[in-house]
């Protein structure tokens, strides 16, 4: 995958896909670190998401802080919002804290349109242009996750690509 | 996702132009992106509705103003689809041929 150049890394970014599986279970697979740990590039959320909380996850043996964020919004299984911080990286770790806004709207049929935004990337060009890549290899091995019951690269068994 | 829907959304200029505007800044409200066109007002907002309906454009609402984003997943999931399938052989049969030419040079 290309990377996008800095220049052209949007400060709000929306990502929209249709998910052929119940809002209920999109909310679990965002929520629980057993899944997430097998598509969000191995990452593992700590704890139950509580509004005022930090939304943390480790690499898998938890020897390393990935990301983190103040959890602000939590409405299951409709709308999550929450801070992030990439401390993935040294330069993006530096960077001012942005935001994550999952929504999930049922739809007719029994599926699930889910939006995600990502904004209040004004001071941090470096985690905007890391992430404009990421979510679309995230959001899509969620989705195939979700589907099928495998993802696209499964993290938990280790990387065999 | 309907592909259909997409290419159909993509087959068109003005559309293809609204993209390449919000690509260069994401988040325009309709009264910016009616500026670089040569189009009525509801001619603009009929185009959005397209690409809005195709999923490539997604819009959201502060305040009064609507503000319309690209949606990179439909362009990213037609390339999966349709162009990685078509290229990756020939392409890989390209950096073969151009490996061997450099060797022999």
């Amino acid at each position: 995958m290309t990377t996008t150049p800095l220049e052209t890394a949007q400060t709000t970014q929306v990502y929209q896909l249709f998910i052929k599986a119940s809002p209920e279970r999109v909310w679990e697979a965002i929520t629980s670190s057993e899944l997430t740990q097998r598509y969000f590039h191995g990452a593992v959320f700590e704890g139950a998401p509580v509004v005022g909380r930090q939304w943390r996850s480790w690499t898998a043996d938890r020897s390393q802080l990935l990301t983190d964020g103040e959890i602000l919004e939590v409405e299951p299984p409709r709308r999550f919002v929450h801070g992030w911080r990439a401390l993935y990286d040294e330069e993006t770790a530096l960077e001012a804290e942005s935001r994550v806004t999952w929504e999930l709207e049922p739809q007719e049929g029994g599926y699930t349109k889910l939006t995600v935004i990502h904004d209040r990337l004004e001071a941090s060009p470096k985690t905007a242009a890391g992430v404009a890549g990421g979510w679309m290899f995230i959001l899509s091995s969620l989705k195939t996750l979700v589907e099928t019951g495998e993802p696209i690269i499964d993290f938990s068994k280790g990387e065999s690509e | 996702m309907d592909d259909d829907a997409v290419f159909k959304a993509l087959a068109d200029p003005t559309r293809r132009h609204l993209l390449d505007r919000l690509f260069e800044q994401d988040g325009r409200t309709l009264g910016d992106l009616e500026g670089g066109l040569e189009m009525t007002r509801f001619g603009v907002m009929k185009h959005l509705r397209v690409l809005e309906d195709a999923g490539l454009v997604v819009t959201r609402r502060a305040g009064r103003e609507k503000h319309h984003f690209l949606n990179p997943v439909p362009i990213r999931e037609l390339h999966d689809r349709w162009i990685d399938k078509y290229t990756e052989r020939r392409v890989t049969a390209l950096l073969d041929l151009k490996a061997e030419l450099e060797e022999t040079a």
